[in-house]
């Protein structure tokens, strides 16, 4: 860890893998969030305007 | 309730308040008991998540404050809460930030929710006051190493005079007095007007 990270290229971007990683992370989370079955006593997504008790 | 109450208290401001703000937030109401059918999403957990790292945050930065820099650098105790501290910090942001982006695509401020968008650029900017001034805060080489560099870009910016990042005694009050009270004073009001507004529909939602 008292090392320094190693860092892509790729023309004007430069960013360590870490940070880079961290990124990723944070869109595969999101992805995972808007499209993953959420759980449910009625299961499945939306249908309309009703409300959920 | 007015005919019971003396028309001098009526008049006051502080019963104005009261009044208003029964109106607006019912007590019986503050805590949901039915939501639309589309919260059923992961995209309405994110800030949730968000405001359970920042009890944690808040828990284990009141441990720190207590002891202080010396335990949490030094004890196994200590730099466990330290530890804890700063990684709860980081799971705070990250959600941050993947609410503010499922905000944003889904344009979480319509529908007379300006307000609520508002506040939470707020504490998005707070919060990185916060969390620099933490990263100030914890007294070892990586602290001075930020503070040695960013003055540079506090003076050219003409603060440096009234925002000392050298001074551990000012940046270390902001972090756990003035920025912490600035952040939840803003997250309660940007919790209630989620209470009062309610969740914002999905774009899907718009065109039925």
């Amino acid at each position: 860890m008292d090392n320094p990270a190693t860092y892509l290229h790729w023309g004007f971007i430069l960013i360590s893998v870490p940070n880079a990683a961290l990124i990723l992370g944070m869109i595969a989370l999101f992805l995972l969030a808007l499209l993953a079955p959420f759980p449910g006593h009625r299961g499945g997504r939306s249908k309309g305007h009703g409300t959920d008790e | 309730m007015n005919e019971t109450i003396d028309p001098e208290v009526r008049g006051s401001w502080t019963f104005a308040i009261r009044r208003y703000l029964l109106q607006a937030l019912p007590p019986e109401h503050l805590l949901p008991e039915r939501q639309p059918a589309f919260v059923r999403s992961w995209t309405y957990v994110l800030g949730a998540i968000t405001l359970a790292s920042l009890v944690w945050v808040v828990i284990s930065g009141a441990v720190c404050a207590f002891f202080g820099p010396q335990w949490w650098h030094v004890s196994p105790q200590g730099r466990f809460f330290n530890s804890l501290h700063f990684w709860s910090t980081q799971v705070f942001f990250v959600f941050m930030v993947l609410h503010l982006w499922a905000q944003f695509f889904g344009a979480g401020w319509r529908d007379g929710r300006a307000l609520t968008w508002i506040t939470g650029v707020l504490l998005f900017v707070l919060s990185i006051g916060t969390a620099f001034t933490g990263y100030l805060s914890q007294e070892n080489f990586d602290s001075q190493w930020i503070g040695v560099n960013a003055k540079d870009a506090m003076n050219a910016v003409g603060i440096g005079a009234f925002f000392n990042v050298l001074n551990f005694g000012q940046m270390y009050g902001l972090h756990v007095l003035l920025l912490p009270a600035g952040l939840l004073l803003f997250v309660a009001v940007h919790i209630l007007l989620v209470r009062m507004r309610g969740v914002v529909r999905p774009l899907s939602e718009e065109t039925r």
